[in-house]
Order: structure tokens, then C-alpha cells, then sequence
């Protein structure tokens, strides 16, 4: 099964990324590709590289950063939600990009599930 | 098609709203704050065992226990993330927000 | 990137419009996703519904009034407009109230339109 994520909530503010985050992971485990993460609304603050928590919490940017890295999973932040938020290339994580909505478009028509985490 | 619910039923219509649209035989799936609804002897387990009557009710194991949540309504399944993805294999997903 | 297969799309309008971007946004979504000619309904259920409330005026709040914006959907070939007939009745409001036209569906009738659809997404 291919599948896509929509997230649309900023992390640590919500469980969605962390639950995203999980679906994905087993996801590919069982053996399904995750094609892509989409991030809208305040979802595309996920993606910032100036996210610095606590040393015993989670780094959530770290994360995607390493589904990218490790599964091909194209993290991308909707442009038009970005601009909105601060989110540009220079404050971009390596494995993240920031693109159109139209994207997230041909995510939903190229793959067998579209998913969305929220508020 | 599948339904995940991930409000608590006491803070947002998202659990009194999906079971409106639901159909006969669609599972539905309480994830995060979603999981409070299968809780025993709340507001709304009557209405969870109406619902339970037509539809495979699921709700996500880790959540459940990160919320101290033990005493779940008869009937209710218990996945973790592997058997969430087992689901959406079967179905088509209507995630309720 | 050739649509090889038209896929039915549902957006679900849930949020009210102002208090938060999620109606907005799930807007402009909507816009874009127009123009790869899938198969796009829109359904407003709940507050969502308050979204379509005829004489908003956003001056005084500082923030951009769209109520208009869901009229150039027809022009955008995205004609099919569901509202949920018990959340329009419960808030007191009729189809009069709303800027678009849109068909007024029982319960079951969009829970049925649901069941057709391969991508869903909530606003």
C-alpha cells in the first residue's frame, strides 16, 4: 500500500505529529511506503532546523528529518502556509522542502490512502 | 471506510457528529484524546454500545495507556500503530478532526 | 504529473470561519486541487456551516473576509456544495442565510457520498 500523510498541526502543541509520526514509522515497517509527509496549517512548522527542546524530549524536526533521510519519505510544507508562518529554506531542515498545494494534490491522486492528522 | 475520532466526546462534537455519517460495518478508531469515549460508565457509553450494535469499534492501545485508561466498554478492540495501519490497509479513511 | 484516474475528493467544512485559518486555508486547498480536475465535493457540517453566513463583515476584526471567495468556486467547476441539513437547522439558519447555493442532504445521503470517496479531508 502507498500512503500519504497530511498533518496539519504545529508539533508538541498536538499529538498529531507525534501520532503521524508513529503511523508512519509502522507503516514502513510492515512493509507499505509512506510517499510523502504534507504539512498545512500550522503543520508546516514541523520542519523548522531552529527547534531546540529539552535534551530528554523528542526533537520533532530531528525526526522528520530522519524519515526522509533513512526512508525516502518527502517531507514537504505547503508554500502558501509557510510564508504565512516564517517557514523558508533558511530555517529549513535538510530533508524538508516547501512546495505548492498542487503537490499535495498529486499526493492524494498517486497514492491508495490519503491520511490526515490534526486538531 | 474507515473513522478515526481523536477528540475527547466532552470537549468537541467530532464523536456525536461521525456517528451521524457512519455506516453500517465501517470500524471506527478513537486515537489521542479520541480514546476518553471508550472509557466504562461515562455519558457516553450508551451511546458507544448502540454504535458497537452496527460497528467494529477500535481504539489505540498507546493512548489508552498513556491516559491511565484501563476500564474499557465490553466489545471495544484494542490496536497499537501496527494494527491502525492494518485498518487503513482494509479501508478507505475519513479521519475526523 | 498526468492524472492518469480521477479521484473523488471530499473536503469537509467543520471549522468556523475568523476564529480560526482552518476554514481559510481549507479554502485555498480547495482552489488549487480545483484546477487537476478530480472529482471535488465540499461538505459543511457543523460551525463549518457559519463559513457560507451571508453579510460577514470582517472590517472591524482586521482580518480578510472569503464568505465571497466560495462564490467563484462554480466558476472554478466545483458545483457540488452539500450542506448538512441537521447542523443548517440546529443553528437557526436556512439556505437563505448562505452566500452559495448549495444542496441541503440528510445524514445518511452524505454519510452514503462518504462511503464513495477515496480521499477525505477535514477543515
Amino acid at each position: 500500500m502507498k500512503i500519504g500523510i497530511l498533518l496539519k498541526e504545529g508539533p508538541y502543541n498536538h499529538q498529531a505529529a507525534d501520532t503521524a509520526y508513529k503511523f508512519a514509522e509502522a507503516a514502513i515497517r510492515k512493509g507499505h511506503t509512506v510517499d510523502a509527509v504534507f504539512l498545512y496549517n500550522d503543520g508546516v512548522t514541523n520542519v523548522t532546523k531552529m527547534m531546540d527542546p529539552p535534551q530528554d524530549d523528542r526533537n520533532i524536526a530531528v525526526r522528520w528529518d530522519q524519515l526522509h533521510k533513512e526512508h525516502g519519505v518527502e517531507i514537504l510544507a505547503c508554500i502558501a502556509a509557510s510564508k504565512r508562518r516564517g517557514i523558508c529554506d533558511e530555517v529549513l531542515i535538510e530533508g524538508g522542502e516547501i512546495t505548492g498545494l498542487g503537490t499535495l494534490t498529486d499526493i492524494a491522486i498517486r497514492n491508495d490512502r490519503l491520511l490526515t492528522f490534526g486538531d | 471506510m474507515l473513522h478515526t475520532i481523536n477528540k475527547s466526546p466532552f470537549s468537541s462534537d467530532s464523536f456525536d457528529t461521525c456517528i451521524r455519517f457512519i455506516q453500517p460495518g465501517d470500524p471506527v478508531l478513537f486515537i489521542e484524546n479520541g480514546v476518553y469515549s471508550v472509557q466504562q460508565g461515562n455519558r457516553f457509553s450508551e451511546t458507544l454500545a448502540g454504535v458497537m450494535k452496527t460497528n467494529p469499534v477500535y481504539a489505540l492501545r498507546p493512548d489508552l495507556e498513556a491516559r491511565g485508561i484501563a476500564k474499557i466498554i465490553e466489545g471495544v478492540s484494542t490496536v497499537d500503530y501496527d494494527g491502525f495501519v492494518d485498518l487503513v490497509a482494509e479501508h478507505q479513511v475519513n479521519s475526523w478532526l | 504529473m498526468e492524472n492518469e484516474n480521477v479521484k473523488k475528493i471530499m473536503h469537509v467544512m467543520r471549522h468556523a470561519p475568523h476564529g480560526t485559518i482552518y476554514s481559510y486555508e481549507g479554502l485555498e486547498m480547495i482552489l488549487i486541487m480545483a484546477a487537476y480536475e478530480q472529482d471535488l465535493s465540499v461538505v459543511f457540517i457543523g460551525d463549518g456551516i457559519y463559513s457560507l453566513k451571508k453579510n460577514q463583515d470582517t472590517a472591524g476584526i482586521g482580518i480578510k473576509g472569503f464568505a465571497k471567495t466560495f462564490m467563484a468556486l462554480d466558476g472554478y467547476d466545483v458545483e457540488k456544495l452539500y450542506v448538512d441539513r441537521v447542523s443548517l437547522e440546529e443553528r437557526g439558519l436556512s439556505e437563505n442565510d448562505l452566500v452559495v447555493d448549495v444542496e441541503v442532504l440528510d445524514s445518511a445521503e452524505i454519510g452514503a457520498l462518504m462511503n464513495e470517496q477515496d480521499v477525505i479531508i477535514h477543515h
